[in-house]
């Protein structure tokens, strides 16, 4: 849909002068809530498949690299330097590639997630303290069961701190992601972004989302870490 | 030797519990390094027995003991384990079979310590039942309260609590040997003591073969049968038994290394049950003085000691509890210290010398006095046969 046509609609449908005003009209919003609906859907879809790829991604890439640290500066440098892309530079990059749509949007947001997992997984896994490996590697667990059993979980902190920011920036850049033609909460903020009542509540919604991604992943965290808190339970 | 198995009918093993281990001429040499780490080590610790290997950093006695369980590979020679080559062995299976302890225990700080002490038995693949049942019998075996203690994580344990479910651990599988790495080392002296005094009478019931490091000279004459002394380079100055090594040290290292107060340390090879005591003149309150009086007179210490009725001490009464008809309780002074009678020597005149006392009460494992321990009593024990005494964990 254009943006151009979009404002026009906006302000054709009413004769109010709140709205012709572009105040913030709460009949308004209580009347045009649905139309935030299928963009509010788009942006959680975006930020949760490029969060979740992108953790795929680095959390392998981590994993691979805490074995054979040579691979620990190359991934840094090339995932730093797609953190550094602007994300609207990304998408008029990708279109010769993937075109308009979801996917130039998704690979634009993972390539900017990876970073900040990647750095986060690693860092939790070399904050295992050097004794609890040496115990259980001389108790005979392989090196495969020390990894999964041992040091994944005492990383899992740092991992959900990493999976936390990667969401809240994702749902900020995901705003832009209608440059690409994915849709979005961002594309409504800028199809009328002089209409008070519209940019409070596309807006809101982003806000919203983040907070709500941000609780949940904090609450997962909570309920696999519980050692965590074993030192306030005494 | 399957003590362990008979005192608990849940014993987890038919094998048996103590292994021989031998080192022979097992050698470790570090790549870019001109001397080895330990060079050409040969001895053998016999099953049930406790190896101390003892020396100065950088003498190699770590890199001996981490190559029992293959943490560390042997460049050259071999060490066997009841005629086993540990290197015919694939690393991660040879260490299920082998107890491991280290001065910072590692627990696993997300696991309760059930989990923690079923690590092994899990990757054995026990039963839950049987799990279970050996968790709480490993928690009473170190003296924790299996209730109390199972659910907990390590983070909400004391240092010593921490201690014991790392030695708890070790032994979930009832291996038959134990490698212990400064495993007393961080804590405190007060409860270091206790731990060793535990330990000790716990290998009397587990008689597990133990190679034990450390340091520390006393700790070592305290807890090994056979105390093997290295120097740097991981070369054997001596292997031998705690009294021989005070009392015949190979050469000037080991002489050195054991210290000028060879005669003092002698005292850590006898507990306090093992010397003659004299014995209290113990009275309770309401007694008739007179008989006090006179059990004074025929008595090596000169004051009465006040005990209640399960026979703990209360304190040296003063002359004028025993000035009228009936004994009162006034005191002259607390009975500090009390010793016990599984202390040893050493630890029992320390506690003296801490009070400024001649003279203490000795209390059994409940607390009732059987007699009183003097400086008289340890300057006698200096002067005795230290060939005729018994060592480590035989001495309990």
């Amino acid at each position: 849909m254009n943006p151009l046509l979009a404002q026009v609609e906006i302000h054709k449908r009413t004769e109010d002068t709140c709205v012709s005003d572009n105040g913030f009209c709460p009949g308004w919003i209580a009347d045009n809530f649905d139309r935030y609906m299928d963009p509010f859907f788009q942006h959680v879809l975006l930020t949760v498949v490029a969060v979740g790829i992108g953790f795929l991604i680095s959390f392998t890439l981590a994993l691979v690299a805490y074995r054979r640290r040579w691979l620990i500066n190359p991934v840094t440098q090339v995932t730093g330097v797609l953190y550094t892309i602007p994300s609207i530079a990304a998408f008029f990059l990708l279109l010769p590639i993937t075109g308009r749509g979801f996917v130039t949007a998704t690979v634009a947001l993972v390539a900017y997630v990876l970073l900040i997992i990647f750095r986060n997984v690693l860092t939790g896994l070399d904050n295992v303290p050097e004794e609890t490996k040496d115990a259980g590697r001389g108790m005979g667990l392989t090196d495969r069961q020390l990894l999964w059993r041992v040091e994944i979980p005492l990383a899992l902190p740092e991992i959900m701190a990493g999976l936390r920011i990667a969401a809240t920036t994702t749902v900020g850049l995901a705003t832009l992601a209608f440059f690409a033609g994915a849709g979005g909460l961002g594309e409504q903020i800028f199809a009328d972004i002089n209409f008070k009542s519209n940019v409070v509540v596309a807006g809101g919604l982003a806000v919203l989302l983040a907070g709500v991604l941000d609780a949940i992943i904090l609450l997962t965290q909570r309920a696999i870490t519980p050692w965590t808190r074993a030192v306030a339970a005494r | 030797m399957n003590i362990s198995d008979s005192a608990h009918p849940t014993g987890p093993s038919p094998r048996p519990s103590a292994a021989t281990l031998e080192f022979r001429e097992a050698t470790k040499r570090y790549p870019g390094q001109t001397e080895p780490a330990v060079e050409r080590l040969s001895l053998t610790v016999p099953a049930g027995e406790i190896c101390v290997l003892v020396g100065p950093s950088g003498c190699g006695k770590t890199t001996a003991m981490r190559m029992v369980n293959r943490m560390i590979d042997i460049t050259d020679g071999d060490i066997l384990l009841d005629g086993q080559s540990v290197r015919e062995r694939r690393p991660a299976e040879l260490r299920r079979d082998i107890g491991y302890a280290i001065q910072q225990v590692g627990l696993f700080p997300h696991l309760s310590v059930a989990d923690n002490i079923a690590t092994v038995p899990r990757l054995l693949d026990w039963d839950r039942e049987r799990i279970r049942a050996r968790v709480d019998q490993l928690l009473e075996l170190v003296s924790l309260d299996p209730e109390e203690t199972r659910a907990r994580y390590p983070a909400q344990l004391s240092g010593g609590q921490r201690q014991r479910v790392g030695v708890a651990r070790a032994l979930a599988v009832d291996p038959p040997l134990m490698l212990m790495d400064e495993p007393f080392g961080a804590i405190d002296p007060i409860n270091r003591e206790r731990l060793q005094n535990e330990f000790l009478r716990l290998q009397r019931e587990i008689r597990k073969t133990v190679v034990f490091v450390t340091h520390d000279i006393d700790e070592a004459i305290k807890m090994g049968d056979r105390i093997a002394v290295l120097q740097k380079g991981g070369k054997l100055a001596q292997y031998a038994p705690p009294a021989e090594l005070l009392m015949q040290p190979a050469n000037a290292f080991v002489e050195d290394f054991v210290g000028s107060d060879r005669a003092l340390k002698r005292l850590a090879l006898q507990r306090v049950r093992d010397v003659d005591l004299w014995e209290a003149p113990l009275v309770r309150l309401g007694e008739p003085a007179a008989a006090v009086r006179g059990k004074l007179d025929n008595s090596e210490v000169p004051y009465a000691l006040l005990v209640n009725d399960e026979g703990r001490p209360l304190g040296w009464l003063s002359d004028r509890a025993l000035a009228g008809e009936r004994i009162t309780d006034e005191l002259r002074s607390r009975p500090n210290p009390i010793i016990e009678t599984d202390d040893i020597l050493r630890d029992a005149l320390s506690h003296l010398l801490a009070e400024e006392a001649q003279y203490a009460p000795v209390v059994d494992e409940r607390g009732a006095v059987t007699g009183v321990l003097s400086i008289e009593i340890l300057s006698h024990a200096l002067k005795e046969d230290p060939e005729a005494v018994p060592s480590g964990a035989d001495a309990l």
